[in-house]
């Protein structure tokens, strides 16, 4: 993953870089495999590596294939980079053991959690129950906000010029 | 575009296994992994591929744009709907347990129409949005969008040297 970093962000040809991109989204996508983390590895896998992939290449498609030299040294924007990593990192430290069943998160309301929820509901899927049953208000928010995407791009990039000027030209004969 | 006959069949056994594949996420979310977010993506990458192979113009006959604007506002309204269907039932807003006599029963037919809702919007938004930009690209007008991209490399490699 970080030769695909590397190589992404010394690469010029878009082309490339978009195609790194989708193989780094497919190796975070198995090693969310690896981490049980199955629902996010298959999203992550399906938006990540398939549709953004797409999508960016029409989006070089309507552009230009190559990244222009920057203007500037990469002075400044190295060093906010490395403090936030390193403030990033440094954060890390206080987290709990991956797997550690006494971590905070294990005690709240996870517990509550794995036990109703397939009772409740009658759905052996937990992450589905959490999603679309406890938290459904935050996933309302998500499809609002893809929802809210859509008609941004329908707004931005709609064909609303070519349809008044088809409409002109048939006016027109 | 008739001349990639390899792809034009491959793309034709594969997209229904994709379709069906989707829909078994879709609606088998609720045992194994998956659900609407996921399914709608795989649903949409099965008709972006036949629009890369077939064209913008056969997929539009097949999904006209009415149609997609349509379905990303039917699939929020879905959720939404459920949410104030259960208010008018006499529960909480998306408190599916009021929707069926059994509470257990409520609440998987919530889910399974919550995440029916969340892959219509999301399919109708990815589709939607890669056809819009595909309907940018200069070689739209005569056969389809795949072709136009080697075109379009070409022609901006050109002008960046």
């Amino acid at each position: 993953m970080a030769l695909t970093v590397t190589a992404i962000i010394r690469i010029r040809n878009l082309y490339a870089v978009v195609m790194l991109g989708s193989i780094y989204s497919l190796l975070a996508a198995a090693i969310f495999v690896v981490l049980d983390a199955v629902d996010v590895a298959f999203t992550e896998a399906a938006v990540g590596a398939g549709i953004s992939t797409v999508l960016a290449l029409g989006t070089i498609a309507l552009t230009t294939s190559r990244e222009k030299p920057p203007s500037h040294t990469a002075l400044l924007p190295g060093i906010v980079v490395l403090l936030t990593g390193a403030a990033l990192i440094y954060g890390t430290l206080d987290l709990a053991d991956y797997g550690d069943p006494d971590a905070p998160i294990h005690k709240h309301v996870a517990p509550t959690y794995l036990k109703e929820g397939p009772e409740k509901t009658g759905i052996p899927n937990v992450v589905t129950i959490v999603l679309a049953g406890y938290r459904a208000y935050d996933t309302l928010g998500e499809v609002v906000v893809v929802f809210t995407a859509g008609v941004g791009v329908i707004l931005l990039l709609g064909n609303w010029r070519r349809r008044s000027r088809r409409r002109k030209g048939d006016e027109n004969v | 575009m008739y001349s990639y006959l390899v792809l034009r069949v491959v793309a034709k056994l594969l997209i229904p296994f994709i379709l069906l594949f989707a829909l078994y996420v879709q609606f088998h979310g609720d045992f194994g992994p998956g659900g609407g977010f996921q399914a709608g993506v795989i649903f949409a990458a099965a008709i972006i591929l036949y629009t890369l192979i077939y064209g913008l113009d056969a997929a539009n006959q097949i999904l006209p744009r009415g149609l997609l604007r349509f379905g990303i506002a039917l699939g929020v309204l879905i959720f939404g709907g459920v949410g104030v269907y259960d208010l008018l039932v006499g529960g909480n807003f998306l408190d599916y347990s009021v929707m069926a006599e059994d509470p257990v029963h409520g609440q998987h037919l919530g889910i399974l129409l919550v995440e029916l809702g969340v892959g219509i919007t999301v399919t109708a938004v990815m589709v939607n949005v890669f056809f819009t930009f595909a309907g940018h690209l200069p070689a739209e007008d005569d056969s389809g969008t795949d072709q136009s991209r080697p075109d379009e490399k070409s022609a901006d490699d050109g002008k960046q040297v």
